[in-house]
């Protein structure tokens, strides 16, 4: 057993609520540590209210348990995770399945008028024309926005 | 809740001070989550039925990971570690965050009267305390960011920055409503419960951000304080925990 076969395997376990995206791009696997037949994994959660977060500690476990490891998957409640952490790859496919990749992050909190004025950009004509329509969306992670281009609703990823 | 939080590597037990105070949050967020949950499906507007219905589903986040944390760090096994007339005393099994959460009797909890007022269908008081209750909570986390034992610094650090999406939708909602005199009643009566839920040491910052017209009487005070229990609580407890109650040690 290698630790990449077992980074390989994470690599399929999608994020239930955006299933194009997978945990591993989305950054939340912070280490993979195997001792012989045991895999020691931590994973962190995005936002902490995060139904998804016991579906993808599961699947990961099952995972790594069809690669005939013992699984021992740990959830870290840090500060370590950040939008920031998603991979280039894992933009593109959120990106290509109509979701607003996050903006990168700045010094201090989010600011309204950043929100409201920044230059979003909608992921289906790529214009920066776009207005934020709700701070909350369908799930803690995203945000509402409108695209005045080509009139498309399209949810935005918050950065946190 | 189950189970979600794996106890993120015990370090021994909390020190004292921070675990009152981890614990006072923790409680705080769970029923402020539960109040605010109560416009899904009813708020004025769609985008607020989403936001009010984001934010609890945050706030119960964030009790979640914290009863998580306390009973990672309670000395779990050890029924010694727990002192008799503690607020967890009735804990049976110190290991279980769910047992944190729902286990005990309705006059061990800790959270502010603030948060345990039942305001539905009224939204100029909802929002009012989502106001108040922002600026407290910002004050009281900068000060566990700072702690020196990283599990509680890397935790509150983790929460305050969901919590400054909350603080964003407070301050539209504080501009959008600032001339409503319906609204500004509603700070000035609910000023009482946020100065009695906010630490000594953040008072005075408090006052400077809102200004209130009157200073709330020792006898005010002392019903918001924290610990007491505000009309409607023993229904909320109720209705909170009747699910687990109903069928002791199940597994959900």
């Amino acid at each position: 057993m290698t630790a990449e076969a077992v980074w390989s395997a994470l690599a399929e376990v999608e994020d239930p609520e955006i299933p194009v995206v997978s945990i591993v791009d989305l950054g939340l696997v912070r280490d993979v540590q195997v001792d012989g037949e045991r895999v020691h994994v931590e994973l962190t959660p995005t936002f902490l209210g995060c139904p998804a977060l016991e579906v993808m500690r599961d699947r990961a476990a099952v995972a790594i348990e069809a690669l005939g490891a013992r699984a021992d998957v740990e959830v870290i409640l840090d500060d370590s995770w950040s939008t920031d952490r998603i991979t280039p790859a894992g933009r593109e496919k959120l990106r290509s399945a109509g979701l607003g990749p996050p903006a990168p992050r700045t010094a201090g909190s989010p600011k309204l008028l950043q929100l409201q004025n920044g230059p979003f950009r909608c992921p289906y004509c790529g214009s920066t024309e776009t207005r934020l329509d709700n701070l909350f969306g369908p799930t803690p992670c995203r945000s509402l926005r409108y695209c005045a281009r080509c009139k498309q609703p399209f949810e935005q990823f918050k950065t946190i | 809740m189950n189970g979600s939080a794996d106890p993120s590597r015990p370090q021994g037990a909390l020190d004292e001070q921070e675990r009152q105070a981890l614990l006072a949050i923790a409680d705080d967020e769970l029923v402020l989550g539960w109040r605010d949950s109560e416009w899904t499906g009813i708020a004025p507007v769609l985008e607020e039925d989403v936001a009010l219905s984001s934010i609890a589903q945050n706030e119960i986040g964030h009790a979640r990971a914290i009863y998580a944390l306390l009973s990672a760090r309670s000395g779990a096994g050890d029924a010694g570690a727990i002192a008799a007339g503690d607020a967890l005393s009735s804990v049976p099994t110190a290991g279980d965050p769910d047992a944190l959460a729902f286990d005990r009797p309705p006059e061990e909890y800790r959270c502010a009267p603030l948060v345990q007022l039942r305001f539905v269908p009224d939204w100029a008081r909802t929002i009012a305390r989502r106001v108040l209750y922002e600026a407290v909570d910002e004050l009281r986390l900068e000060r566990l960011r700072a702690s020196s034992d990283e599990a509680v610094a890397g935790l509150a650090a983790k929460i305050d920055r969901e919590e400054a999406y909350h603080r964003l939708h407070a301050e539209m909602w504080r501009e959008r409503l600032a001339t409503e005199p319906r609204f500004q009643a509603a700070v000035e009566e609910l000023w009482p419960y946020a100065v009695a839920m906010a630490e000594p040491d953040d008072r005075e910052q408090l006052e400077r951000m809102f200004e209130p017209k009157t200073t709330p009487s020792n006898s005010l005070l002392q019903g918001a304080r924290r610990g007491a229990h505000a009309d409607g609580w023993r229904e909320l407890w109720n209705e909170m925990t009747e699910v687990r109650r109903s069928v002791p040690g199940a597994s959900w």
